[in-house]
């Protein structure tokens, strides 16, 4: 077990040296000078604009640059955002731990969800509910999250008038953040209702942000039951007696639960990728707005720190899921 | 029973401080469209950072509000002499800077908070000139530099400013953020505790409103304050909640979360009009969407063709398919609004017969050309794609092919600025309410190569100009200005197209807001019912 870590942790370190190139490369490739977007129409100067381009660096060789990156990095320097003049580490750690609520809230709603649906679909295969879940998956993957989130904002914020708009908590709330998880803050405060005003700000975009992996996951949980029950060990099981609840719960379940892990895993790039724009719906302030902004304004020092900080956690993910899949499957014991 | 009295009792007099407590601090929530890239408008050039500091800072002079008149603010006169080279401000007495957690004025504002705010930004060698960057992008672009001689404390309510030469909107540009003035004090304080920075991430004012809390992409919180040398604001507190999406802002105001929202969809207007709980305003913007020739390139170098090409564009069609009806036919380069604008000019009516003929007097058949599409949406141009098209569409009927270009907007925004295309749209708004910020910005001989897209330096033009700019008499300012206006006009270096309506949805609950004509958003003086 120690040597698969140690061995995993080998492949991260060159994988993340890739991430490096890929992530001060990405932003450079997109067409666009960074001091032009800063100065909008109004523009600047020649010499000014000389002058910034030193300022910020950008007037070095390209190697150069990036290998005064890489130096910082190892120091645990992100740089200063060009258009804030703060440090991207602190940008990076004040808005993510909104991200991180929202996934995992939205992670949590898909498995809740998905999960069940699945197995139940799959115990169930052909049944109306089999059809109807599958439908709804498909329904749910295929809409995109910013019509999905503006047709909830529209019935259930303002017509129905049962949830808020957006935002992390109501402007009557007010109190400095401890931990940045507006849920668990919120009930530190001890103002009341500021806990009950931060769930209720949660509920649509939790749904927004977690209907895609929902729906995956349904479907694969599905699949993967149906692939399992046909096997002889859970005819046997049947056979011995076992009640059903038993046979699918225990023995199909936890063989049919290899893939569905590896989905969800994946999923957290997904989820990622689906923050910007639930982020964006419900003015939710989290990191994929933050990039979203970022790349618009061509602040490259906060494109690549924060690209980078991202793909260092999908891998922390993805290491973390394989290491589970030996405690969920006996067979993929990390023993050699 | 007696419990049930008690509980009632105390239910009551619970629910009676609630509506008291409601009724004493009055909250009025601003759905803002972004998050502020600082809280120091010295440093940014969007009007979103202005939006979010303008609250905390005063000028030396503002502009009333809902009008482009400047009126005098932390100094209470001014007198000009030396021939407009020299400017003598008269300062505020009694005016308190706030006090916040790291900072507890020991003095009011006087003579040294005004040299620090200018020197900062205009002495290399000052202490705090590269502090949090040292980036003063509009204190540059204003040309202040190069302006200013020296700056003087008479004493310690009297600032001179010398300049190098008369320049008559230097009055108005004191209105503009860039001229925000700051603490030396609280600037003296955090050099010396190592942490100079603070002055611009936790800013200390003297502005009606000061900050209390902002949490990125989330909200800004100020409160009232309490000193305020004009009077305390009508409001208690005033919160920013950032709202990035136009749909979404709606709905939020829709369902009272928010009382005033900027930058509606044209979509939404119709239903905004109609709901009896949203009062629409709205009003000309101090702004013009322009096609700049390139007048350095043939054919464009023939004003034949320039003007034929103005006459093949119907202007109505693009102010109803592009602009949705929320925008005017523009036959100036400066906006309605501005003091000068001339009413006598005559636009080039659409005439695509007489246009066709005109470019066959100017020798041009088969005319290949391309019209540059901005990438991004801005007030003065909701749409330059639709727009390009609709150029070309017209241009069409005249026998002229023109092919749509468009690029990343930092990149079109270089290329056009080194003269690549043939012809560009672009716009404009005013930073000042001063024509100068117009017609020498954008169509003078030394923003050739920059802001002058046109390329276009006509002398009998530059001189009406430059002879404005040092004549501080403003009669004999509206006369030269209006001719320069005709005479560009004949010249046609640009299509003039259109200047946008701004529309400003607010909750009927709102009292006394008036939209800024600068695109501003100015809370000072709105109440609540």
């Amino acid at each position: 077990m120690f040597r698969f870590l140690l061995a995993r942790i080998g492949v991260l370190i060159p994988t993340f040296l890739g991430v490096t190139v890929i992530a001060f490369g990405f932003i450079r490739l997109i067409p666009g000078d960074p001091i032009e977007v800063l100065a909008g129409e109004r523009g600047v100067s020649t010499e000014r604009h000389a002058e910034l381009m030193i300022q910020y660096g950008f007037d070095r060789p390209i190697w150069e640059q990036y290998l005064s990156f890489l130096t910082n990095l190892l120091h645990g320097d992100f740089g200063q955002s060009i258009v804030t003049h703060k440090p991207v580490i602190d940008e990076f750690l004040t808005l993510f731990p909104a991200t991180v609520e929202l996934s995992l809230c939205g992670i949590l709603f898909a498995i809740a969800v998905g999960l069940p649906a699945g197995i139940i679909a799959g115990v169930k295969r052909g049944s109306v509910f089999d059809h109807t879940v599958m439908t709804t998956a498909l329904v749910g993957y295929s809409m995109p999250i910013f019509w999905l989130g503006l047709l909830m904002i529209i019935l259930f914020s303002s017509i129905l008038g049962w949830t808020p708009v957006s935002g992390r908590i109501s402007y009557l709330y007010f109190f400095d953040p401890v931990t940045g998880f507006m849920l668990i803050d919120s009930y530190l405060s001890g103002q009341e209702g500021a806990f009950r005003s931060a769930v209720s700000h949660l509920i649509l975009p939790t749904i927004a942000l977690g209907t895609i992996p929902m729906a995956v996951i349904a479907r694969q949980t599905r699949s993967a039951m149906l692939e399992v029950l046909s096997e002889d060990y859970v005819r046997t099981a049947r056979a011995k007696g076992l009640s059903p609840l038993r046979v699918v719960g225990v023995h199909a379940l936890r063989n049919a639960l290899i893939p569905v892990v590896t989905t969800i895993g994946l999923q957290v790039g997904v989820l990622l990728a689906g923050a910007i724009l639930t982020e964006t719906i419900f003015s939710w302030p989290g990191i994929g707005k933050w990039m979203v902004d970022s790349i618009f304004r061509r602040d490259y020092t906060s494109v690549q720190g924060g690209l980078l900080m991202i793909a260092a956690i999908v891998m922390v993910v993805n290491l973390i899921v394989d290491l589970l899949y030996g405690l969920i499957n006996p067979r993929i014991r990390h023993t050699r | 029973m007696k419990k049930f009295v008690i509980g009632a009792a105390i239910g009551l007099g619970l629910a009676l401080s609630a509506f008291s407590s409601a009724e004493a601090a009055k909250t009025l929530v601003y759905c803002s469209e972004g998050s502020p890239e600082g809280f120091n408008p010295a440093f940014y050039t969007s009007g979103t950072t202005f939006d979010a500091s303008r609250p905390i800072f005063n000028k030396l002079a503002e502009f009333e509000r809902g009008t482009t008149k400047i009126a005098p603010a932390l100094a209470e006169s001014w007198a000009v002499s030396n021939g407009g080279k020299t400017y003598t401000f008269k300062l505020r007495k009694g005016v308190k800077f706030h006090s916040t957690k790291n900072f507890t004025p020991s003095r009011n504002f006087n003579a040294d908070d005004v040299v620090f705010s200018f020197a900062r930004q205009w002495d290399k060698n000052h202490p705090y000139y590269k502090v949090s960057g040292g980036s003063y992008e509009y204190f540059n672009g204003m040309g202040m530099p190069d302006l200013i001689k020296d700056i003087v404390k008479v004493d310690d309510y009297t600032v001179r400013f010398d300049l190098n030469h008369p320049e008559a909107p230097f009055i108005a540009n004191m209105g503009m953020d860039f001229a925000s003035i700051m603490s030396a004090e609280y600037a003296d304080k955090m050099m010396k505790a190592g942490t100079p920075e603070m002055v611009d991430q936790n800013p200390v004012g003297t502005g009606p409103f000061q900050l209390v809390a902002y949490q990125k992409d989330a909200v800004i919180r100020y409160k009232a304050n309490p000193d305020y040398w004009a009077g305390k604001a009508k409001i208690d507190n005033l919160v920013f909640s950032i709202t990035t999406d136009a749909s979404v802002r709606y709905q939020k105001l829709k369902a009272g979360e928010c009382h005033v929202m900027p930058y509606p969809n044209p979509a939404d207007l119709a239903a905004m009009r109609k709901d009896p709980k949203i009062n629409l305003l709205q009003q000309e913007g101090l702004n013009v969407g322009y096609l700049a020739y390139n007048t350095k390139k043939a054919p464009f170098t023939d004003v034949r063709v320039r003007k034929a090409l103005n006459m093949a564009i119907n202007k109505k069609a693009i102010i109803d398919a592009v602009f949705q009806g929320a925008g005017k036919v523009a036959k100036n380069p400066i906006p309605p609004t501005i003091w000068s604008y001339n009413n006598a000019t005559k636009d080039d009516p659409y005439d695509p017969a007489a246009a066709k003929k005109l470019l066959a007097e100017a020798g041009v058949t088969n005319l290949q050309t391309n019209i540059w599409a901005m990438p991004v949406q801005r007030p003065y141009n909701p749409n330059a794609r639709r727009m390009a098209e609709l150029i070309q569409a017209d241009w069409a009927k005249v026998g002229v092919t023109a092919k749509i270009v468009s690029f990343e907007w930092g990149e079109y925004l270089k290329r056009s600025k080194a003269g690549e295309h043939d012809t560009v749209l672009l716009g404009w708004t005013g930073d000042n309410g001063d024509p100068d910020n117009f017609l020498a910005v954008l169509l003078g001989c030394d923003a050739v190569g920059g802001s002058n897209r046109a390329e276009w330096c006509y002398k009998p033009f530059e001189d009406l100009i430059q002879a404005a700019k040092v004549t501080s008499d403003t009669a004999e300012r509206t006369k030269l200005y209006k001719k320069a206006q005709l005479i560009f006009k004949q010249q046609a270096p640009w299509a003039t197209i259109a200047h946008s309506i701004v529309f400003m949805p607010i909750r009927k609950e709102v009292v006394g807001y008036k939209i800024d004509p600068f695109g501003g958003h100015i809370f000072y003086g709105v109440d609540l019912k």
